[in-house]
């Protein structure tokens, strides 16, 4: 294939990325995006292989090949409530791939540059690996925390903003170094191999300092992160659609960081600086008062005298995997004629949009599943909330309390509504680890134990 | 334990301190219950019902008394005039009562049960705090007196409460008076409003006019400033100014409105007198007055304990069992009451009784403990009113803006500003190659940010694995490399081909999986 014809590939390629990525901006075209995103990759991969600079296939075709299986096969045998883990490690392949194809090209000595363009070949081999190494580490990290191998409490050394400084300030002079090294002819790649260290380092750190709450800005920036490796790649290799592909990627990510951070009310920069609610100034105020339990036949028959239902749901839906019987409760309340309804907080479990794919897993319709910004204000209607493993999104000291860690964070008010029902599974506090004076208001009543369990009685008594 | 039920014998009672619901609950808790034949009629539950839900019929009420370790009533204990016996005496010892007991006014009753060595719980002296509200049958039982107040009221009224405008000419709508907001009160304002009245409400606890207003009931304004709320969220003695301002403003009242419901008391005193026989007296003709607190005396001064008496032609109604008068429901709900008490008195279910008195509600309902008076109980320490006013100080705080140490229009310009300045360094120096890339690197960022902008919020998820699968487009970069003749080279490009296609198939065919789960 000629260089023209590759590059004609390309552009098409890049077009089909783009409107795999406009296709999903709405649920009627998100399939058929999909398709395009996988047609714009089997086009430029083929148009690679079929190119003048690759000959041999057997490394290739054998790769592709065993890569492909595993992929599928992780694909297919997912759990939808162990997406967030799934998306995690997806980044860390990026990541690492993008050190990969850094440090072989590092080493391919065929490439013959000299002058200005080949120190910012040199810098563009540098921040590609330095991108890729901080992706994957903070992406295998954000993997170990979602799925609770490591504490999701965030990790707070003493000094930790003084050590990301030092780290960043070692790796410009490691930068420095090795510039120096490539000009000279010398061992270029000890500062480098030194670099990537200190990039992993980095990215565990980053990670690790993170509240549990903050996980879905953390998961979308790290998305960002691996569009901006394949970027820095791009510009490595001179590759135009490595760079378009990764530019739209990682914008992508940047935008889903700023649209979750905005929804918790939280500055960019100290989520990823990390230490949840250690900026706010005062003592938060203290919960007093009782909370009042109520059983699932008393829960059962609150529905039934009700006529219009909001159900939040949060993370404890996804671990107890509770979807299902949700849906069938829905689904057995809107036969009765009753107005059911779901109210999603963009922040609501460990992933953006992780609630809207559960509850599309049980085969809840999309039409009654509602953004916190539509539904918020028509509380004041709502007979009964079931807040379902949900605590942070529908904490009220968010609003009236400045000291909470979470002060200024939009919540769903469903303390507004006529009666709150809440399932948890003890007293415990949530992720941030803020007290929630909803649970002790008086039109609030708490369903304790495992939200499947609880969920089921609700629905036996519902039938019975 | 054996939990037993016996009949009601005080006059005119016609509640029962079970219903089969709450006793099937009761036997989940691990204890048997057993019940005086005929216990249920005056609440129209037959013994059938009770044998249903498991409970054992017992014939003969000594052998009830005896036989069980729990005694559950509604009425304190009084003299059994067909056994000629007083129903302490058939109480066995080490046995627990729980009844109302009303200890302040019945202290000769205490010292009774005392003497007998059991353990009494008063169902009227269970503290006033949030956890405790589902066993508060002081209130339950205020709710429906409230309710039937309005029902008496209206069957001695002589008029609509509703206006209409008819063929046969206009009905004006009846205004009602409610004196005193608590539970009771609050409930004839709700009763009263769906019948279609005008009603106004006074209390002298200025925290209740939210909750009056809440009713769409109109809360009158004593122009006088005097905090009414004592401990526990009751009402207090005022001072003798405060009294004469609101005798004043009720005088008023009096002669514009039809039906007056009172039900002001203070706690472990007789029920202030509030409508003077002159108020009576100026009021309109065939007007009501609805006198709740007439067990402790009467909020009227013309008021007739038990009696409904017209006086000045204004019906004053002084029962005092209206809570009797609706005996199904509010057995219900004392007996809802009841099974919450056993909850908390059997934390494990095992059918045993626990009397933890580091538990400030059981403290407070105990006031006997195996024949040691422990009433009255130390205060409880949670009241709802302060809590809120400490919510309302915070809220003001919010509004306080923060302050920054750069002035607001550098702060705007500053990240424009330090941009401009990197574009120009790297103008600066870099060659044309590397612009033609920046150029089109720098458009697909705006191209980026314009497509995801419009992205639904539930399709947050799939785009994320869609832009993974896409990110691994880095794949090309490996498969460019794979074909070199550096053997280190062609094993990294392998592998970050193989990871690279883990993510494109992995990301796609997720994505493909969540997208099918989307349906309408």
């Amino acid at each position: 294939m000629s260089h023209s014809l590759v590059t004609m590939s390309y552009i098409v390629a890049a077009i089909l990325f783009i409107l795999s990525l406009s296709g999903l901006s709405n649920q009627e075209s998100a399939r058929k995006g999909n398709y395009y995103g996988m047609l714009g990759m089997a086009i430029a991969i083929i148009a690679t292989t079929l190119s003048a600079s690759v000959t041999v296939y057997s490394v290739l075709i054998a790769a592709i090949a065993i890569g492909g299986l595993i992929g599928a096969k992780a694909a297919l045998k997912v759990e939808m409530t162990q997406m967030p883990e799934l998306v995690a490690i997806m980044h860390s392949l990026v990541g690492l791939a993008a050190v990969l194809v850094g440090y072989a090209n590092f080493m391919d000595s065929s490439i013959s540059i000299a002058g200005v363009e080949k120190t910012i070949h040199e810098v563009e081999i540098y921040i590609g690996i330095l991108i890729g190494a901080v992706t994957f580490s903070g992406s295998v990290i954000a993997f170990g925390k979602l799925s609770e191998k490591i504490n999701g409490k965030p990790l707070l050394l003493p000094g930790r903003h003084w050590l990301n400084l030092s780290l960043l300030f070692a790796v410009i002079g490691l930068g420095a170094m090795f510039l120096q090294q490539t000009e000279a002819g010398g061992e270029a790649i000890i500062p480098l191999a030194i670099m990537t260290a200190i990039a992993v380092l980095f990215g565990i750190h980053m990670v690790m300092a993170i509240g549990g709450a903050d996980m879905p800005v953390v998961i979308s920036m790290l998305n960002s992160y691996s569009g901006w490796a394949a970027a820095a790649t791009g510009f490595m290799l001179s590759n135009d659609l490595l760079i378009v592909t990764g530019a739209l990627v990682g914008s992508s990510g940047a935008i889903l960081s700023y649209i979750m951070c905005r929804a918790m009310n939280r500055h960019f920069l100290s989520v990823i600086a990390g230490g949840f609610g250690t900026s706010s100034g005062g003592e938060a105020a203290a919960i007093e008062g009782e909370v009042q339990p109520i059983e699932a036949e008393e829960v059962a028959k609150l529905l039934q005298d009700s006529k219009n239902i909001m159900i939040i749901p949060g993370y404890g839906m996804a671990v107890a995997q509770a979807q299902h019987t949700v849906n069938e409760i829905t689904k057995l309340l809107r036969d009765k004629g009753k107005k059911v309804r779901f109210g999603i907080h963009p922040v609501a479990g460990r992933m953006p949009g992780h609630m809207n794919v559960l509850l599309a897993e049980a085969k809840v319709p999309y039409d009654i599943v509602f953004e916190m910004d539509e539904i918020n204000e028509d509380f004041g209607n709502v007979d009964v909330s079931i807040v379902i493993g949900a605590n942070d999104i529908v904490n009220p000291s968010a609003l009236n309390d400045p000291n909470s860690p979470i002060a200024g964070m939009p919540v769903l008010e469903c303390w507004k509504g006529e009666t709150t029902i809440v399932l948890k599974r003890s007293m415990a506090s949530g992720y941030a680890g803020v007290g929630n004076p909803l649970f002790v208001l008086d039109n609030t009543r708490m369903l304790f134990g495992d939200a499947n369990a609880t969920m089921q009685a609700v629905l036996k008594a519902l039938k019975g | 334990m054996k939990i037993g039920i016996p009949k009601e014998i005080h006059h005119g009672e016609m509640r029962v301190a079970t219903t089969p619901e709450a006793a099937a609950q009761i036997i989940k808790l691990g204890f048997s219950i057993s019940i005086e034949s005929g216990a249920g009629l005056g609440a129209n539950i037959s013994d059938e019902a009770y044998k249903e839900a498991g409970v054992e019929i017992v014939a003969d009420t000594q052998t009830l008394w005896k036989q069980s370790d729990i005694i559950m009533k509604v009425r304190a204990p009084e003299l059994n005039l067909s056994l000629s016996l007083e129903e302490t005496e058939l109480l066995s010892p080490g046995a627990t009562l729980i009844s109302f007991i009303w200890p302040a006014q019945n202290e000769d009753l205490l010292n009774k049960l005392a003497a007998k060595g059991v353990t009494v719980l008063a169902m009227d002296s269970v503290p006033r705090m949030s956890r405790a509200q589902k066993l508060d049958a002081l209130s339950s039982m205020a709710n429906i007196a409230g309710y039937r107040a309005i029902v008496e009221a209206a069957q001695h009224f002589g008029r609509f409460f509703t206006g209409q405008i008819t063929a046969a000419g206009k009905i004006p709508p009846a205004k009602v008076l409610v004196i005193g907001a608590g539970v009771a009160g609050l409930a004839a304002i709700g009763t009263a409003k769906g019948m279609g009245a005008i009603v106004r409400s006074f209390d002298t606890r200025p925290e209740v006019k939210e909750q009056i207003e809440s009713m769409d009931a109109e809360f009158l304004m004593l122009d006088f400033k005097e905090e009414g709320a004592g401990a526990g969220g009751y009402a207090k003695t005022m001072s003798k100014e405060f009294i004469d301002a609101e005798m004043a403003l009720f005088a008023e009242q009096a002669k514009e409105v039809d039906i007056i419901v009172t039900t002001a008391l203070i706690p472990g005193r007789p029920a202030p007198k509030l409508i003077t026989a002159e108020m009576v007296a100026s009021m309109k003709a065939g007007s009501v007055i609805v006198d709740l607190a007439a067990e402790q005396g009467g909020n009227c001064e013309l008021t007739e304990k038990d009696q409904v008496v017209v006086k000045h032609d204004v019906t004053i109604i002084g029962y005092t069992n209206l809570p009797s008068r609706l005996a199904n429901q509010s057995s219900q709900l004392y007996a809802t009451n009841l099974r919450h008490l056993l909850t908390e008195l059997s934390p494990e279910k095992n059918g045993l009784l626990n009397i933890n008195f580091d538990d400030e509600v059981i403290r407070g309902t105990t006031v006997i403990k195996e024949g040691a008076i422990t009433w009255p109980a130390p205060p409880p320490k949670l009241s709802a009113a302060p809590a809120q006013q400490a919510a309302q100080a915070s809220t003001e705080v919010v509004a306080e803006p923060k302050k920054s140490f750069l002035p607001p229009v550098v702060q705007q310009l500053l990240p424009i500003v330090i941009a401009g300045l990197v574009l120009f360094g790297i103008g600066a120096v870099a060659p044309e190659s590397f612009m033609t890339h920046f150029t089109v690197f720098v458009l697909a960022c705006f191209v980026g940010y314009q497509v995801i902008w419009n992205v639904s919020h539930s399709l947050h998820t799939p785009l994320m694995s869609v832009t993974n699968a896409i990110s691994s487009i880095i794949v090309i970069g490996a498969v460019v490399q794979v074909s070199t003749a550096n053997n280190t080279v062609t094993i990294l490009a392998g592998s970050a081909i193989l990871l690279a296609s883990i993510n494109i198939f992995g990301g796609f065919l997720v994505t493909r999986r969540m997208l099918e789960m989307f349906r309408k």
